[in-house]
């Protein structure tokens, strides 16, 4: 029987190599080319018609659009309605990705470490590059807590860089760990069903339940990775 | 109700004053949200909380190896920064369940106003 994690290998659809580095087209790219190209469909088709009064897909884009339009000017507020396009590509990509992955036999790329990682690094990066170009050396401000006493300083500092340094690392294990521990518990009950033979129907019932509960997380873990680059955005821009 | 006649213009531009400052706050892009509102996914911060300890800590322990064999110093700058990462780590959870965002610095991030930030 297939081991529940030999979902996650990947395969090289067209081997690359590029000065000794594999840049293959894998099973994780052709996932997120699917993704991409639903995510364009789903928008341009949905929006072609433009009518006064939507219709039901054109309401779902609409809503989509509309909840990263709250979300940025709540979390960030007007400074933050130019990086609109960054963040609702990003929140588009990640919600599809995750529920894209659903789909039985399809590849969850956001169940591996380096695409979130990836995603965070260059939010990471990005905000600290927002932050110092609007403020200067003044960006450094935001690891002194307003109200220290002077005397706790050289403790509180390294705690907020460290806490600073935490959140790449905190927002891609949050989303890899969280689709990942989903999609192997799921491959876990599967083979259960398989092994009981006709004692098999108690693991299908929580199957049901687990699928549920796993797009449920699928939708939240794609909120959470956006409030966050939100939040994070926020504190780049309007220093505390 | 005799006076109510003499009201209406009164309630009119009252209304009128209202469509107007609404609108404004629109445009400012202000944030309406009452004080002490809980945040809108409890599901959410809790998704976020217990992440956040065990990230504090390696990469505290992370930090802390690298500055080791860096300076040759070990183990001192992992038993430090380990501790130090620890503190992180809660203290983004106790910011994260107060609703102050996952920030650096104190502020709070949720339900504040453009206005008042300008403040």
């Amino acid at each position: 029987m297939a081991s529940p994690v030999e979902q996650f290998k990947l395969k090289s659809l067209v081997p690359f190599e590029l000065g000794g580095v594999d840049l293959s087209y894998t099973t994780s790219s052709l996932w997120m080319t699917i993704t991409i190209v639903c995510v364009t469909a789903f928008l341009t088709l949905s929006m072609r018609g433009g009518r006064l009064v939507p219709g039901r897909w054109q309401s779902m884009a609409e809503m989509s659009y509309e909840f990263i339009a709250n979300m940025i000017r709540e979390n960030v507020g007007a400074e933050g309605r130019k990086y609109f396009p960054f963040i609702f590509t990003l929140f588009m990509f990640i919600l599809v990705g995750n529920l894209v992955g659903m789909i039985p036999f399809a590849y969850t790329f956001t169940s591996q470490i380096i695409v979130t990682f990836a995603m965070a690094a260059t939010i990471f990066i990005g905000v600290t590059v927002i932050g110092l170009v609007r403020h200067g050396l003044h960006f450094f401000s935001l690891f002194v807590p307003s109200g220290t006493p002077l005397i706790l300083a050289p403790l509180l500092i390294p705690i907020e860089v460290i806490s600073y340094f935490v959140r790449p690392v905190s927002l891609s294990v949050r989303l890899f760990a969280n689709m990942m521990a989903g999609h192997t518990m799921m491959k876990v009950f599967g083979g259960f069903t398989v092994l009981l033979g006709v004692l098999g129907v108690a693991p299908i019932i929580l199957l049901v339940a687990l699928t549920g509960f796993e797009i449920m997380v699928a939708v939240l873990q794609a909120y959470v990775f956006t409030v966050l680059t939100c939040l994070y955005l926020n504190d780049a821009i309007h220093l505390h | 109700m005799p006076d109510e006649k003499e009201e209406k213009p009164v309630k009119i531009e009252e209304l009128d004053e209202r469509i107007r400052s609404m609108r404004r706050d629109v445009s400012n892009n202000s944030v309406h949200k009452t004080k002490g509102e809980l945040p809108p996914s409890l599901a959410g911060i809790a998704a976020r909380a217990g992440v956040e300890l065990v990230a504090g800590v390696a990469v505290g322990a992370g930090v802390g190896y690298g500055l080791d064999l860096w300076l040759n110093s070990s183990p001192w700058m992992l038993i430090v920064c380990f501790i130090l990462g620890a503190a992180a780590g809660m203290m983004n959870v106790y910011r994260a369940v107060n609703g102050m965002g996952m920030s650096v610095g104190f502020g709070n991030t949720r339900g504040k106003t453009d206005l008042e930030r300008e403040e």
